[in-house]
């Protein structure tokens, strides 16, 4: 079936760059389009011919992708200025030509890919998790009322995808802020009934070097979270909950976790 | 400057703005509103400000030292921040631009400001009086300067109170922000009125 459409072309401008220390560059290229494209089909045609709009053969375009359906975070990149996933990045719905840049708040390592290594070591650092491993067995911890279960639900629909360090304008290169994703993740766990059990110890990170004071209140994080998580209101919460202990810490008796 | 104490810094700059800095700057906008009743009422209105007791300690530890603190630790947070206007034109996010744009202005007008009236006052070259800020407005381009001094001082001043409210955890909800950003919308025209005022009847 010959149509219209299948000569219609979609205009791309990539940003390029073939190390992690060279010099970035634009190229443009132009795709067929098909119906239902998204950014990552078309970066598929484009790597099955590599050919920029000059006819110049050039290499394949590198991008980082897996779950394919917004949920895994590793697809992100700058599309027409937007930090956001190119999986639900809709052709159709997109200005041209589209323009497609990494989110250079990370180290870049090739092209689209970036290295989020840094999110994962503030997860660490936060520690983002319930701990529960002993030499015996714990039993049960309390339960969650099932309210509380579905808020926080929507907290824990973090990918660590990056957007939100890419939004915000105080984390960069000049700074060391962690950004607002760790930080939720400590509202997250510290809300959990077995995970709470160590919050003092999370708050007193988040206190720290990188910490939750770094935050302007800018508020593009929550602005760009393709999870719609409250990234702003765990802010403030944290920020309450690290002005009791630190009122705690100085004036307690005790070092105390309530 | 990042380190571990960096928290306590930025609470403390946060805490100063507002007490005392912020205090001091409504007491001053509205004793400078004198003027709109004349020139006797605000020279005694000057007489009485300058004549109370310990004045010299009042001026370093409720003026300078905070006042110090907050330009200079300001500066270095402002000049961290890569601003992004152009991917997210949020209304939160141009006053986080402008809260930095007018902090630094207030640095250079303050220092001005204060070498202008204070300091020429204290090496006997001139006294504060109404005749002096008579003299000082009398250049459209140090009332325009002064005009914009005076309304960055007070936007910057309700935003900083917009700001406080969320360092420190007060208002946490989007709503609570919300009306908090309308709360000291009206604290920024109010001052800013009264501040104005008192210029103009200088002039």
């Amino acid at each position: 079936m010959v149509t219209a459409t299948e000569t219609k072309k979609v205009q791309f401008e990539i940003l390029r760059q073939n190390t992690p220390e060279s010099e970035p560059f634009w190229e443009k290229f132009e795709v067929n389009y098909r119906p239902n494209m998204n950014v990552i089909s078309a970066l598929m045609e484009i790597r099955q011919n590599p050919v920029n709009v000059d006819g110049q053969a050039t290499t394949p375009v590198t991008w980082d992708m897996n779950c394919l359906e917004e949920v895994c975070g590793a697809c992100s990149m700058v599309i027409n200025g937007r930090p956001r996933q190119s999986c639900s990045a809709l052709i159709d719905q997109l200005t041209q030509p589209i323009r497609l840049a990494p989110m250079k708040t990370f180290p870049v390592v090739r092209d689209l890919q970036v290295d989020r290594t840094r999110m994962f070591d503030s997860l660490k650092k936060v520690k983002a998790w319930v701990p529960i491993d002993g030499s015996y067995d714990l039993g049960e911890g309390p339960r969650m009322p099932e309210r509380k279960r579905q808020w926080a639900y929507e907290l824990s629909k973090c990918m660590t995808c990056g957007v939100c360090l890419e939004a915000c304008p105080n984390v960069n290169s000049g700074s060391n802020f962690m950004g607002p994703a760790p930080l939720s993740q400590v509202r997250l766990f510290n809300a959990h009934p077995t995970g709470s059990m160590n919050k003092d110890e999370r708050l007193n990170t988040i206190m720290g070097d990188g910490g939750l004071a770094n935050c302007g209140n800018a508020q593009n994080c929550v602005v760009a979270c393709p999870k719609g998580i409250p990234l702003t209101t765990s802010i403030a919460a944290l920020n309450r909950d690290t002005t009791v202990q630190m009122f705690k810490d100085f004036f307690g008796s005790d070092r105390m976790v309530d | 400057m990042s380190n571990e104490r960096e928290f306590y810094w930025r609470r403390l700059h946060s805490l100063l703005g507002i007490i005392p800095v912020g205090l001091f700057l409504a007491q001053h906008l509205v004793v400078n509103h004198f003027a709109t009743r004349g020139e006797e009422a605000f020279n005694s209105a000057s007489h009485f400000m300058e004549s109370l007791p310990f004045r010299l300690m009042l001026e370093i530890f409720v003026i300078y030292l905070p006042l110090m603190f907050h330009a200079f630790y300001g500066i270095y947070i402002a000049f961290t921040a890569k601003n992004n206007p152009k991917n997210f034109g949020t209304l939160r996010n141009y006053l986080f631009i402008l809260q930095r744009f007018t902090g630094i202005f207030l640095v250079v007008f303050i220092a001005w400001h204060v070498f202008e009236t204070r300091f020429q006052a204290a090496i006997g070259a001139k006294e504060v009086n109404f005749n002096m800020m008579e003299e000082i407005l009398s250049n459209p381009w140090m009332l325009g300067f002064y005009i914009v001094g005076v309304i960055s001082a007070t936007f910057h001043l309700a935003n900083g109170i917009w700001s406080f409210l969320v360092s420190w955890g007060i208002t946490q909800s989007a709503r609570s922000q919300q009306i908090a950003t309308y709360v000291t919308l009206i604290i920024f025209l109010a001052l800013s009125v009264v501040g104005v005022q008192a210029l103009l009847a200088f002039v």
